[in-house]
């Protein structure tokens, strides 16, 4: 294999990694306290708000629905605004963070919702507020489920990353598609699998550790 | 020290059915009070009302209607805030222990007091010696998951007295450990009243934890509480149904069965009375039975009998056939009374069956 070949293949990888970390990063800052308030919000909790609850359920609910290939054609012009281009890397990352965060804040409120009730009580009978109560029992208590939301989100932006290339987003799925299956080239197909496979395995042992390290259920 | 008037819980079903709502009363206007200083015991079977009732003292629930008072703080009307302001006084213990399973022993004990937003370095002087009262300063780094039941209900008891209240909630709080760490909860609890002085309202399905440790016993039934007595008088002489059959199924005190189906309602001409006798002080000491038949002329048949020792005092409990006429029976009744017995004629037996 050529050195050019290396070299789209090493950029391809670095653009995935970039793909997948800014979108994994600010879809973890905002659907973490998506999730939170989803769950604090509903009736009978901490800081239940009804009809508030139904609303960002909904909305979260609709974000979760719309297929990703067709979300990202769609929100172009709103890519645009924002990053200033609508293909490349930072133009794919808009759409990856949108999808992710409803994704990321139904699996925290459920990770959330895995916590005994009881505790919440136990907080109140010591005169907890609301707000300690989310930062003192239920993010700690709910850490191993969220390193669990976290890494299954990853996981999942990196194979939606690989649909980028249909904005021109670059990346790994791009290569496979543009060099291993329109020029049919079977060996930089594998190499693209292969390495995808690799990082997929990589993000998931590095959150089964995180998720061993920090709970002690 | 804690004081409710005239509480009642209403909850509303959420299943409309021919458009009305329907609603269980889970209290009905309870009145009580708790000096400082005691141990109250509510003892009733499931869904009486004993959760509603002790997490309406701390107004975990609110009642529908009527007042909490607590070391003279009228709690029902008080802002979120100066509720939990009024709540670092009031420790609580639950069945379940409810620790935070992601915090050490230490920090759990530190919860409280984080809460309160007190300072790291007066935090450690303070639970160092809340874990060495209840005997776990050896684990102070561990998770509670690496714990027995009984010790964390020692780590939650700790937790309890962090903020130094006046007042311990405890809901159940043995109910799902052993009978041997049981009595041991118990008995730091007894040390923790005598030694801080502090009141203890516990509700339990157990009589054997208001037999070891309760000063006074409430009686909850169907959301009323039906029975208040010292637990040396609910012992010897509960006042209603309910409460003799706690009583009976604690001290397993039940004429037998055959006997039971014999008894008959009033006095025949050849019957013999079956007496329940309660006695207690002095009375449990005299060589009543012996004496009964020399000074009354009157064979004692003794079908059950049981002595207790319910806290300092001694409660002895027979269940027993009074055999002789009628007279000389009615002769012996009076007799036993006059000697401060309780006595409670069950029923009566033909007499030559």
């Amino acid at each position: 294999m050529s050195s050019a070949m290396l070299e789209l293949i090493l950029k391809a990888t670095l653009d995935t990694l970039y793909m997948v970390g800014i979108s994994g990063v600010i879809s973890a800052l905002a659907g973490i306290p998506l999730g939170v308030l989803l769950y604090v919000t509903r009736p009978g909790q901490v800081l239940a708000q009804p009809v508030l609850n139904s609303v960002l359920g909904i909305v979260t609910n609709i974000g979760r629905s719309i297929p990703f290939i067709i979300l990202m054609v769609a929100i172009i012009p709103f890519t645009r605004m924002l990053v200033g281009t609508s293909i490349g890397t930072n133009a794919a990352a808009v759409p990856l963070t949108i999808a992710a965060i409803p994704f990321i804040a139904r699996l925290v409120e459920g990770a959330l919702n895995e916590i005994n009730p009881g505790l919440v009580e136990a907080a109140q009978s010591m005169g907890a507020t609301p707000w300690q109560i989310i930062h003192k029992v239920l993010l700690p208590e709910a850490r191993g489920g969220i390193f669990t939301a976290l890494t299954v989100t990853i996981v999942t932006l990196v194979s939606y990353s690989a649909m980028a290339g249909a904005v021109g987003g670059g990346g790994l799925g791009d290569l496979g598609i543009r060099y291993g299956y329109n020029r049919f080239n079977p060996t930089i197909m594998l190499i693209t699998v292969a390495i995808l496979v690799v990082m997929v395995q990589g993000f998931q042992s590095l959150g089964d550790y995180l998720v061993r390290k920090s709970d002690h259920k | 020290m804690i004081r409710l008037h005239n509480v009642s819980k209403t909850y509303q079903l959420k299943g409309r059915r021919d458009g009305v709502a329907r609603s269980v009363q889970a209290l009905k206007q309870v009145d009580f009070h708790v000096p400082a200083g005691q141990i109250h015991g509510v003892i009733g079977l499931s869904g009486a009302g004993k959760s509603t009732l002790i997490r309406c003292v701390n107004l975990l629930e609110r009642p529908t209607t009527g007042t909490v008072t607590v070391d003279g703080r009228e709690l029902t009307g008080l802002s979120r805030q100066a509720l939990n302001q009024a709540r670092h006084g009031m420790g609580m213990i639950f069945q379940h222990f409810n620790l935070l399973t992601n915090r050490t022993v230490f920090a759990n004990v530190a919860l409280p007091l984080e809460l309160m937003g007190m300072p790291r370095s007066e935090i450690r002087s303070r639970v160092t010696p809340l874990l060495e009262l209840v005997g776990l300063a050896d684990k102070a780094s561990q998770h509670p998951a690496q714990l027995s039941g009984g010790q964390k209900q020692r780590v939650a008891i700790a937790r309890a007295l962090a903020s130094r209240p006046k007042v311990l909630l405890c809901d159940e709080a043995t109910s799902a450990l052993d009978p041997q760490t049981t009595g041991s909860i118990l008995a730091l609890l007894r040390d923790i009243n005598q030694q801080l002085g502090l009141t203890i309202l516990l509700i339990t399905h157990e009589m054997e934890v208001v037999k070891s440790i309760c000063h006074r016993v409430s009686l909850i039934s169907d959301g009323e509480l039906v029975e208040e007595a010292e637990v040396g008088d609910f012992f010897t002489s509960p006042s209603t149904h309910l409460g003799r059959e706690f009583l009976n199924d604690f001290l397993k005190l039940e004429p037998p069965r055959a006997l039971i189906e014999r008894l008959e309602e009033s006095p025949g001409p050849h019957t013999h009375p079956v007496v329940r006798l309660a006695f207690r002080g002095d009375a449990v000491a005299a060589p009543l039975v012996s004496r009964l038949a020399r000074e009354c002329g009157v064979d004692v048949s003794i079908l059950q009998a049981k002595v207790e020792s319910i806290q300092e005092r001694t409660l002895g409990l027979m269940i027993a056939e009074l055999m002789g006429p009628a007279a000389k029976t009615r002769e012996a009744l009076d007799y036993l009374e006059s000697h401060d017995l309780k006595v409670e004629v069950l029923g009566h037996v033909q007499r030559d069956a």
